[in-house]
């Protein structure tokens, strides 16, 4: 009897990046080797906001990757970041996911952690001493030193987290690059953060989509009816597509509107011209002095963030991948120490679009669970198309572009080898 | 029709609540607000620790209009079944004659043609007031257990 003829399907045929073969986003092995390369590699991978962790000893659960790690206050005001896996018998022992600590303690053996990772003790190390006699115990070359939580590389920037495994990950400027730091300056620049609240969904969908997804200009003018209607992004609008010069990281910049029919909006089903909102405090857009033009800017650090300033709401989304077809998407909502009380409630009332129930942001996630359908309906062989505004990867004046998901691909392809 | 706000008068209005959005009739569903009345839908987590943030948090039966035009207009989802199974409330007067009332719900998802899932799960925190039409809602603040939600939200719990 023949076995079933299987050939691995992972090679990259089509030359450059305006062709994502399907297996990119559901074979297993290939995930694997983004894990590896690009969540455990040399990239700064998001954790957190520091406003999560004001005082001593406040610590919170999250990820890199798939690995839980451990964001947590040092007395010198510093961050640790520490893998939650015991270093005895491997137990992912830290279950808040918030709290305030003075140490870690395994609850299996009592291993006991300093708050940097550092093993601080572990019962009966010496043994234990019986009629004169010393039982048991450690090795006598057991090294306390070498036992300690896998602690990784830690970058703070303007109230933002970030953590790498990797001793070859450069420094988070040279990692962002010129071309997009100054969007984050915009944002972040000498500000104090306020956290508002977390939101977390889990999309049936490979995490590269979510990436896509804000890499992608063409859709939101299409897609989202808000958008389109209320002049909040669609293509009669000045904006402008920058990029790393990796193609990694990107900045979708643009400025409102006022909306309305346009040669944008003829045969476009999610245009809808009548529509007006019952209470428009929903949409009560209060320019603040420091957008300096643009209303709105999308910003991807690959692999793990997306940074959104959309009028006046802003918030982290941090990517935790959970297997090659799905991956929870975690919302954090901030504002600035120096809001007023009307703006903090703009804030909010603005986040009724975004996240899991918004207006406009549950669009994103419904459909990036289509697209994995239809992937996985087809098999191996099939492809997404990516041309709009040509094959290549250069930065634009304006959005009817889909350059930014070409960059990210010509670099993910280089990366991995394919 | 008897307008007081025992017991009963809450179990019931749950119920019909419960009808109201498994039957899809979301025309209806600001009739059991006041008209200035908070709805909002907020991760424990959130709640628990003071931060403000909702996944849908809306002022006034012009806002509820705004989801329901958002639902059947504008929200881009695969359609689903809901179904809420509410327990019975637990209810204390206040001094002011309305009372403040707790309710346990969980809700059920099923696509058409698909598995029934369990979509989210948590209590309702409320506030009612006795009307001529009978007792409505000044305040529902659906507080979930379910952290993750299963992609997105559509419709109201």
């Amino acid at each position: 009897m023949n076995a079933p003829h299987h050939v691995a399907q992972t090679r990259w045929t089509e030359p450059g990046s305006s062709r994502i073969p399907y297996w990119a986003y559901t074979d297993p092995d290939i995930y694997q080797r983004e894990l590896q390369h690009f969540f455990y590699g040399p990239h700064w991978c998001y954790v957190g906001l520091e406003a999560e962790l004001p005082a001593f000893g406040d610590y919170r659960l999250s990820f890199v990757g798939e690995r839980q790690v451990i964001v947590v206050r040092q007395r010198d005001g510093t961050i640790a970041v520490m893998e939650n896996r015991c270093a005895h018998r491997g137990v992912r022992f830290c279950q808040q996911q918030r709290g305030k600590a003075r140490s870690f303690v395994c609850p299996y053996h009592q291993w006991t952690y300093k708050l940097n990772g550092d093993l601080a003790g572990l019962p009966f190390r010496q043994g234990v001493e019986r009629d004169g006699e010393k039982q048991g115990g450690m090795p006598a070359d057991f090294d306390m030193q070498a036992h300690g939580l896998v602690k990784l590389r830690v970058a703070r920037y303007g109230g933002l987290i970030f953590a790498s495994f990797s001793d070859a990950t450069p420094s988070f400027e040279d990692y962002i690059g010129p071309a997009v730091m100054p969007w984050l300056d915009r944002i972040f620049k000498g500000r104090e953060l306020t956290l508002l609240g977390v939101n977390r969904q889990r999309i049936p969908g490979n995490w590269k989509l979510m990436m896509e997804n804000i890499k992608d200009p063409y859709h939101p003018g299409l897609l989202h009816t808000w958008f389109v209607t209320f002049g909040l992004w669609r293509a009669d609008q000045r904006s402008r597509m920058v990029m790393d010069e990796h193609g990694r990281h990107a900045v979708m910049i643009s400025q409102r509107n006022q909306g309305g029919a346009s040669s944008v909006t003829e045969g476009v089903t999610s245009f809808k011209a009548d529509m007006a909102l019952n209470d428009p405090r929903l949409l009560d857009v209060v320019p603040e002095p420091w957008w300096n033009g643009p209303s709105v800017t999308m910003i991807t650090l690959f692999p793990s963030l997306i940074i959104q300033q959309q009028v006046n709401s802003l918030s982290t989304r941090h990517i935790v991948p959970a297997g090659p077809g799905a991956f929870d998407f975690i919302w954090t909502h901030f504002g600035f120490k120096d809001d007023s009380e009307e703006m903090t409630q703009r804030r909010l009332r603005q986040a009724n679009l975004f996240g899991p129930a918004g207006f406009v942001s549950a669009d994103d996630g419904e459909v990036i669970e289509l697209s994995q359908d239809g992937f996985r309906q087809r098999g191996a062989d099939g492809s997404t198309l990516c041309e709009l505004d040509g094959r290549g990867v250069a930065p634009t004046e304006h959005m009817v572009t889909e350059t930014l998901i070409r960059g990210m691909y010509g670099y993910w392809r280089k990366e991995l080898g394919l | 029709m008897n307008t007081a706000l025992d017991q009963a008068a809450i179990d019931r209005f749950n119920a019909r609540y419960a009808a109201c959005l498994d039957t899809g009739d979301f025309d209806a569903w600001p009739d059991f607000f006041l008209p200035d009345a908070t709805y909002k839908i907020i991760g424990r987590e959130n709640y628990d620790a003071g931060l403000p943030l909702c996944i849908l948090a809306l002022e006034g039966h012009g806002m509820l209009r705004d989801r329901i035009y958002g639902i059947k207009n504008t929200l881009y989802h695969a359609p689903y079944y809901q179904r809420h199974v509410i327990g019975t409330a637990l209810i204390e007067p206040e001094s002011d004659g309305g009372i403040t009332a707790q309710a346990n719900y969980a809700v059920f998802r099923t696509r058409p043609g698909g598995v029934s899932e369990v979509f989210n799960v948590g209590r309702y925190i409320d506030r009612f007031t006795a009307t001529p039409d009978g007792p409505k809602l000044a305040v529902r603040i659906c507080v979930f257990d379910s952290e993750m939600i299963l992609n997105s939200l559509i419709y109201p719990l």
